[in-house]
């Protein structure tokens, strides 16, 4: 029995995700030296960050802390006051927002900024007629793109929204509109994904299908994910990056994170005044 | 519910969606009225071309203001530059009427290109204004520019040659109704298949969320830019249109009238429907009409009446109306796909 214990001993811990700048690899999403501040306010403050390939990591921070204007910062809707952008290693910080899309970045909104008068079928259609380029062609009706109604379609039944595709979106229970945010994001087939506070607003019986959906996206797609629900971070995570007034306060894997005693300080002290 | 009807049943929302853009029973309508209007009033042509005119302008604006979003009072910029270009050049010997109206597009199109550019990049209440000033500035341009234009006495001298080299312009509107007619129905078919195409539920797409058209890839300005100067060369056909059929071209072609007059009419019709314009064209001048005739000192008061009363209680002008009622009578639900096309 004894020598059996032994053999069956559990495995090492998990080695730590890789660190793609040893072995040469650009990592999906860098940022270097980036700051944003509004008059004498600055929301971003120096910060370095690196988002690996196939990455599940997780920016959390207080109230007010920078994270969604980090977001915007990355995604192109702000442009920063110093620092630089780079995508798989390119640097992106001059890009326009559609271009950096159209590169691979793609994000969700705290708030859900949706088509509200079209339906959910459209909202997704919109975003994969956009990744396909079709945007601006004026002749041929949307109605003759099968293919882009059918994958629009797919997606939906992924999300196990397809019952109320061809509802509009404003007459959706906000909790169904935050599923309907990630689909029209995941319309645009990202290789680096934003999610800022995916489980907001929704019930805690609807929240399991956001996770289920997180939990089945592509391996290699890196995903930052914003959240207030520390349950679903240690969850769902393998790297978290705490951001306190617009810094990096610390970042490290989710048991580092839950030992280091100034994120308690800082971050879970805020909590408990929720 | 039970199973579907078919094997391979496709589901609602997807066919729905595929077959929006077909052609109904109900879009043939404009069209019998129009053809019935010729043979049931025949004294009434020249006026059922000036209608026409007038609808095709509504057409044009209700691109940028309903589908794309932009709040415009000054498309009257693009009707006087496709007049005044359309009369320029027969004033100075070129009357064919096809090209002509090519020419008014382009003029046309060129000022919204411009224009464009100051007034896409402010929002609201500033773009509003930014719309108005053009228009001023290019009545005012034109105004003082008497040599060539005549000023507040109008545009002399115009010359337009037969239809084809065919049909001339007649005393009783025959040709001018016909022809009038037929680029309406032009004008219509482009703007019925551009608000179909992934272009034209961009612009719509622009008008529900720009922020989350911006987050999907698209580049926003562009896009609206290019309806601002589809729309200024579809305004500019009716302005030339205009000038051909009265072979005349006055300041009243740049006015504010002009530009607030359209989006009352759109509103009366209903905004961002296609539609709002060949019901609240018409609607609004025969509303015009009768109560200029029953009380011709205090019409405007009767006209403002009814405009707030399509304001308070017709939300999408008479074609949002009928809808409402449509749906109450047959106990509809919200149709399911788009409110507004």
């Amino acid at each position: 029995m004894g020598k059996e214990s032994v053999a069956y001993a559990p495995p090492h811990p998990a080695p730590l995700p890789p660190n793609g700048a040893e072995r040469g690899i650009p990592p999906a999403l860098e940022t270097r030296g980036l700051d944003k501040s509004f008059g004498a306010l600055a929301v971003t403050h120096a910060v370095d960050f690196r988002l690996e390939r196939g990455a599940r990591h997780a920016l959390i921070g207080p109230n007010g802390a920078g994270k969604t204007t980090f977001v915007n910062l990355v995604t192109g809707a702000l442009r920063p006051s110093a620092g630089a952008i780079f995508l798989d290693g390119a640097d992106i910080t001059p890009l326009s927002q559609d271009r950096r899309v159209k590169l691979g970045i793609a994000r969700t909104y705290q708030i859900n900024t949706l088509f509200r008068g079209l339906s959910v079928l459209e909202n997704v259609c919109l975003a994969i007629g956009e990744r396909l380029g079709l945007g601006g062609r004026l002749f041929r009706p949307v109605g003759l793109r099968r293919d882009v109604i059918e994958a629009a379609y797919a997606l939906l039944e992924r999300l196990r929204l397809a019952e109320d595709a061809g509802r509009l979106v404003r007459e959706l229970p906000y909790g169904r509109q935050r599923l309907v945010e990630i689909a029209v994001a995941l319309g645009l087939e990202p290789k680096v994904l934003l999610l800022d506070e995916p489980a907001a607003g929704v019930p805690s019986a609807e929240s399991g299908i956001i996770v289920d959906v997180i939990e089945t996206l592509p391996a290699d797609l890196a995903l930052l994910i914003i959240e207030h629900d520390m349950e679903l971070v240690f969850r769902l995570a393998r790297r978290i990056t705490v951001l306190v007034q617009g810094a990096i306060l610390v970042e490290g894997t989710p048991a580092e994170i839950a030992a280091d005693a100034r994120v308690r300080e800082v971050y879970l002290g805020e909590r408990t005044r929720h | 519910m039970s199973a579907a009807a078919t094997p391979a049943a496709v589901p609602e929302a997807v066919r729905a969606l595929a077959r929006r853009h077909r052609f109904r029973a109900y879009e043939t309508l404009p069209w019998i009225a129009a053809i019935g209007g010729y043979f049931l009033f025949p004294d009434y042509l020249a006026l059922g071309a000036q209608v026409f005119i007038a609808i095709l302008f509504a057409l044009a604006t209700d691109l940028i203001l309903g589908y794309g979003g932009i709040i415009t009072l000054g498309q009257a910029a693009f009707f006087g530059a496709g007049a005044y270009a359309c009369g320029l050049v027969s004033a100075h010997g070129w009357g064919e009427p096809l090209s002509l109206l090519l020419i008014g597009a382009a003029a046309a199109a060129l000022v919204g290109f411009l224009s464009g550019f100051v007034v896409l990049r402010a929002t609201g209440l500033t773009q509003l204004m930014l719309t108005l000033i053009v228009a001023v500035m290019l009545q005012e341009a034109a105004n003082k520019a008497n040599d060539l234009t005549g000023g507040a006495n109008g545009l002399q001298g115009m010359e337009i040659w037969p239809i084809l080299g065919l049909f001339p312009f007649d005393l009783y509107g025959v040709a001018a109704y016909l022809y009038c007619l037929a680029v309406l129905f032009l004008g219509w078919l482009v703007l019925r298949t551009l608000v179909h195409s992934p272009f034209g539920r961009s612009l719509t797409g622009i008008r529900e969320s720009e922020a989350r058209m911006n987050a999907i890839g698209s580049p926003v300005f562009r896009r609206r830019l290019a309806a601002y100067v589809i729309s200024a060369a579809l305004a500019g056909v009716a302005g030339a249109l205009a000038a051909e059929t009265t072979q005349l071209v006055a300041l009243d072609a740049l006015s504010f009238d002009r530009s607030g007059g359209v989006v009352i009419m759109l509103i009366v019709g209903g905004i961002g429907r296609l539609y709002g314009g060949f019901i609240g064209v018409p609607l609004y001048m025969i509303a015009q009409d009768r109560f200029a005739e029953i009380d011709p000192v205090y019409w405007y008061f009767w006209i403002g009446l009814f405009l707030l009363l399509v304001v308070l209680f017709a939300r999408g002008g008479m074609i949002g109306l009928g809808e409402t009622l449509w749906r109450r009578l047959k106990f509809i639900p919200l149709r399911p796909w788009g409110r507004r096309g």
